[in-house]
């Protein structure tokens, strides 16, 4: 693959308060040709039962991925614009220690065909300098492709956290998430 | 004779609904078309930009348009997945005839043209030429909505024409007409952006209208604060700063009272009422009782929300209204209109940058589509055909005597109405799948099994095609050019992509051979969609929805253009009313004064729970596209009976058990969702299903007095648990309405 003009400026945004659960983002990345219909992005109701609230599920790009970490078959990679890649085909011996590993519980295992699957950025759109699917399909800005100064100043009530503390353990992401001003981290307990 | 001549079932296994999913590795040619198509979504009326891919005459995929300035790219999960209605299975390639016992069996264009001719000639020498109406709908191009018009009066002679906007914003239209004396929203979405204050009352906005929901983040990213009403917690009303959660059927109640609040406390702008407005001394003198006590009581809406939003409405510096379907579809909806239109010209914001109101209106051409003469009581250019002077402007430029042009006819469910009744006996209908959309549909169906017959033009088999006599392939939004206008008022322009598949036909090529053969070829001699338009921009001229300045070529390079464009120098008028004119010779807008009124249908001992319906966001209107796009019914696969916990409780209803919905027009049996984000006295089913899955057997067919419009958002109803389990969606197989 050619890469042409990757901006590295560029970073993605997740706003989960403004995810209004339409299913776009899913329908426009299994558009991808190389995700064969299947959508590398999910979005899951958080409880139906008292609101309409969903979530954005979809690969964080850790600066120091677990799931490559884990992989024993060196299937996984980041690359130096820090795009954590899908699993090589050639490479991926379907053990789902990625899909245990992952924090964020992203990667999954696509049982037919024996391989990991997760987001690669759209890989083949970001380096020619096209946005993300998910991200330019989404249409109340839950997902955001652009630089951090532009998010911070079309939203100044919020701010880009890329920093998750699970326990002891803390995680540095490429994704970020719109957080409350003043926000650092994202602590799950 | 339009019975099913099969059961539905056989009909169905042709027919289908059939669900189409896209290949694992594309459509062929999706990675190398031949070229990308720019034109806009088929579904709503944001009209979305978006990029059709082409391999080899067909559609083998989409990009997004980023350039495109209303949507730069964003699209709802519709969109990404319209492309999906081509190359599909069930796809009409051909006309067919109804053979009793037998299903529908191919005949030739020649013969499905002469049968219909000649029961056209039968019918209206028999019972006269009302005798044959036809039925519209608004996902037609303007030029296909004015050819629709001139068809039905000039080739069918009949003055019953209606359409399918009658159930959507008519009540809309005829309450702007009745304050502004013009239909059109007052501000392209641009003006949301710095509003200090929105409201969007009866409107699921990012369900319906995803696409919008990204200006109503840009303007509270600018400060400004969301109030939401609804009777349910919709995405939208989720994160609103105020969500008022209405009983149905009570919005002009509430309106009524802001307003009272804002006359009270003086939250009002004396000199635009005093200099622009009649009649506000009336309004004021209509709500002086709407006190707060009385509103939370009609209204079910604690009074200090209400309160809190006629403060921020009365005190802001600028601000936006919208609404929908949800205050429009009443037995009141204009009056509904009527009432958030009086807060507006009472606190003066609207002709001003960040001030605005408007109708968000639903189809695709929902505007557009209302303008230009397929309604029963309109000319083009929003022209009124009772109107003597109107009448003359429109005879002289189709070139026939005023007299020749029939007068206002039956609206949408009167015709059917009248069809029940038996003295309509014929029926042509185009893009309109009336049994599935209309209300208390037993009555509709019972209708077209008394037509003695029935054409039906579509590109799919449709609910309602399913009882015609005759059926002619028309073409699908991407095989005809033409034009489109979005719900902020902008003109533009639908590119043909491919050709009709088949023997499938354009939709202009059908109204035309049957012209012809109806003896009135001579006014149909256009030679392209580009003429047609052109015919229409001289019949908009000097309407209030003048459209002479606007060109194909004018919209292509503007990316559309805003009407009224009166002269071709004309830049369009994004933001109306900026001369502080109304269309009315006086120049100003009218207040009107509205006293609350009861719906149609109120809860009682029998019907103890109200019932109000609506849309899912991965559905479209009657499901007639979408239902047959499989990821799109995969996400949300059969209506279920949204039910409060405390409400479920009362009759030990658990998620999934079946419930049968009664009323006074009929039943059906559902599915339960037990969801805290409705009102706990009232239950919601989408409406996009046919058959046993139809909500609208059990809605009520009353109208609005002015709009005709049915209230479909609110009857009483009876729940009946029927003490079973629901089978798993995948295995109801609602999409197909058997």
């Amino acid at each position: 693959m050619t890469v042409t003009k990757y901006d590295q400026q560029m970073g993605f945004f997740i706003d989960m308060q403004r995810c209004i659960g339409c299913h776009a983002c899913e329908m426009a990345c299994a558009e991808c040709e190389t995700n064969g219909q299947e959508s590398m992005i999910h979005i899951h109701y958080v409880e139906r039962a008292v609101s309409t609230q969903t979530t954005v599920q979809v690969c964080m790009h850790c600066e120091d991925p677990a799931c490559a970490n884990v992989c024993p078959a060196d299937a996984i990679s980041k690359d130096e614009f820090g795009v954590v890649h899908t699993a090589e085909t050639s490479r991926c011996i379907g053990c789902s220690n990625c899909v245990l590993a992952c924090p964020f519980g992203v990667p999954q295992k696509q049982e037919k065909a024996e391989l990991m699957m997760k987001c690669n950025m759209c890989y083949d759109r970001t380096s020619a300098g096209k946005k993300p699917m998910c991200a330019t399909v989404c249409p109340s800005g839950a997902l955001f492709f652009g630089t951090r100064e532009e998010i911070e100043l079309k939203r100044p009530d919020s701010v880009p956290v890329d920093t998750f503390i699970f326990g002891n353990q803390e995680v540095k992401t490429k994704v970020k998430i719109m957080m409350p001003k003043g926000s650092n981290y994202l602590k799950v307990h | 004779m339009a019975k099913l001549p099969i059961s539905a079932e056989k009909i169905i296994d042709k027919f289908g609904p059939k669900k189409h999913y896209t290949p694992m590795g594309g459509f062929e040619g999706s990675h190398e078309p031949d070229k990308l198509v720019k034109t806009h979504c088929c579904f709503c009326a944001m009209q979305c930009g978006i990029q059709l891919k082409v391999k080899d005459n067909k559609i083998a995929g989409f990009e997004p348009w980023m350039e495109f300035p209303f949507n730069e790219g964003r699209l709802c999960p519709k969109g990404v997945q319209r492309y999906l209605q081509n190359n599909h299975p069930d796809r009409l390639l051909q006309p067919y005839q109804r053979v009793e016992g037998k299903g529908f069996e191919p005949i030739t264009w020649d013969n499905a043209m002469e049968r219909t001719i000649s029961e056209i000639r039968r019918i209206q020498t028999q019972y006269g030429n009302d005798s044959f109406a036809m039925l519209s709908g608004v996902s037609l191009t303007n030029e296909k909505s004015y050819m629709v018009g001139k068809f039905a009066r000039l080739a069918l002679k009949t003055k019953n024409l209606d359409y399918n906007g009658r159930l959507c914003m008519v009540s809309a239209g005829a309450g702007n007409k009745k304050a502004f004396g013009l239909d059109r929203i007052s501000n392209s979405w641009a003006d949301l952006k710095h509003a200090e204050v929105i409201i969007i009352a009866g409107s699921n906005v990012s369900e319906c209208f995803p696409t919008l929901t990204h200006y109503i983040w840009q303007a509270r990213d600018n400060g400004a604060k969301l109030i939401v009403v609804d009777p349910r917690v919709t995405p939208i009303a989720r994160t609103a700063d105020l969500h008022l959660p209405v009983k149905p059927g009570r919005d002009s109640a509430l309106f009524g009272a802001i307003l009272k609040q804002l006359v009270d406390n003086d939250w009002i702008d004396h000199e635009f009422i005093e200099k622009h407005t009649n009649g506000f001394e009336a309004a004021a003198e209509a709500v002086k009782d709407y006190d707060l006590d009385w509103a939370e009581k009609t209204t079910g809406i604690e009074k200090e929300k209400i309160l809190q939003a006629a403060t921020w409405w009365g005190k802001a510096k600028t601000s936006f209204l919208l609404h929908a379907r949800g205050i429009e579809h009443h037995t009141k909806g204009v009056d509904n209109v009527l009432s958030c239109i009086n807060i507006v010209l009472a606190t003066g914001r609207i002709g001003k940058p960040y001030c605005g109101y408007g109708t968000i209106t639903g189809q695709g051409n929902g505007q557009g589509g209302r303008e230009h003469g397929h309604k029963c009581d309109q000319l083009p250019g929003n022209r009124d055909i009772s109107n003597p002077e109107h009448r003359k402007y429109i005879a002289e430029v189709w070139g026939v005597e005023e007299k020749e042009i029939p007068g206002m006819g039956l609206s949408a469910y009167e015709i059917i109405e009248a069809i029940h009744r038996g003295e309509i006996k014929g029926l042509i209908s185009i893009c309109f799948n009336p049994i599935v959309s209309l209300p208390n549909n037993n009555f509709v169906r019972e209708a077209f099994e008394k037509l003695e017959y029935y054409v039906a033009i579509d590109f799919f088999l449709n609910e309602t095609a399913r009882h015609a006599d005759v059926i002619l392939p028309g073409s699908l939004h991407e095989e005809e050019e033409g034009t489109v206008t979005t719900a902020e008022g902008r003109v533009v322009k639908i590119n043909q992509a491919i050709d009709p598949p088949g023997e499938a036909r354009k939709d202009s090529d059908i109204l035309i051979e049957m012209a012809r053969r109806l003896g009135a070829g001579d006014k149909f001699n256009f030679e392209n969609s580009e003429a047609v338009f052109n015919e229409l921009r001289v019949a908009s001229k000097g309407g209030t929805a003048d459209y002479y300045g606007i060109s194909y070529e004018k919209i292509e390079k503007n990316m559309g253009v805003f009407w009224p464009c009166p002269s071709e120098d004309h830049p369009g008028t994004p933001r109306l009313w900026e001369e502080k004119k109304s269309a009315f010779p006086d120049g100003k807008a009218r207040f009107n004064p509205v006293a609350y009124k009861e719906p149609a249908e109120v809860v009682d001992k029998d019907f103890p729970v109200i019932l109000t319906t609506g849309r899912v966001v991965s559905q479209y209107l009657s499901g007639t596209q979408t239902r047959r796009i499989g990821k799109l019914v995969d996400q949300y696969p059969e209506p279920l009976l949204e039910i409060h916990p405390s409400l479920a409780i009362q009759y030990n209803i658990q998620n999934r058990d079946l419930i049968t919905v009664r009323t006074r027009r009929g039943e059906a049996t559902f599915p339960a969702q037990i969801v805290e984000t409705i009102r706990p006295d009232t239950v919601f089913i989408p409406y996009h299903w046919g058959g046993s899955h139809s909500a609208n057997q059990l809605t009520v067919g009353d109208l609005d007095p002015i709009s005709k419009i049915p209230e479909f958002k609110v009857c009483a109803c009876q729940l009946i648990p029927t003490g079973k389990k629901a089978a798993p969606a995948e295995e109801r197989s609602a999409y197909q309405s058997s």
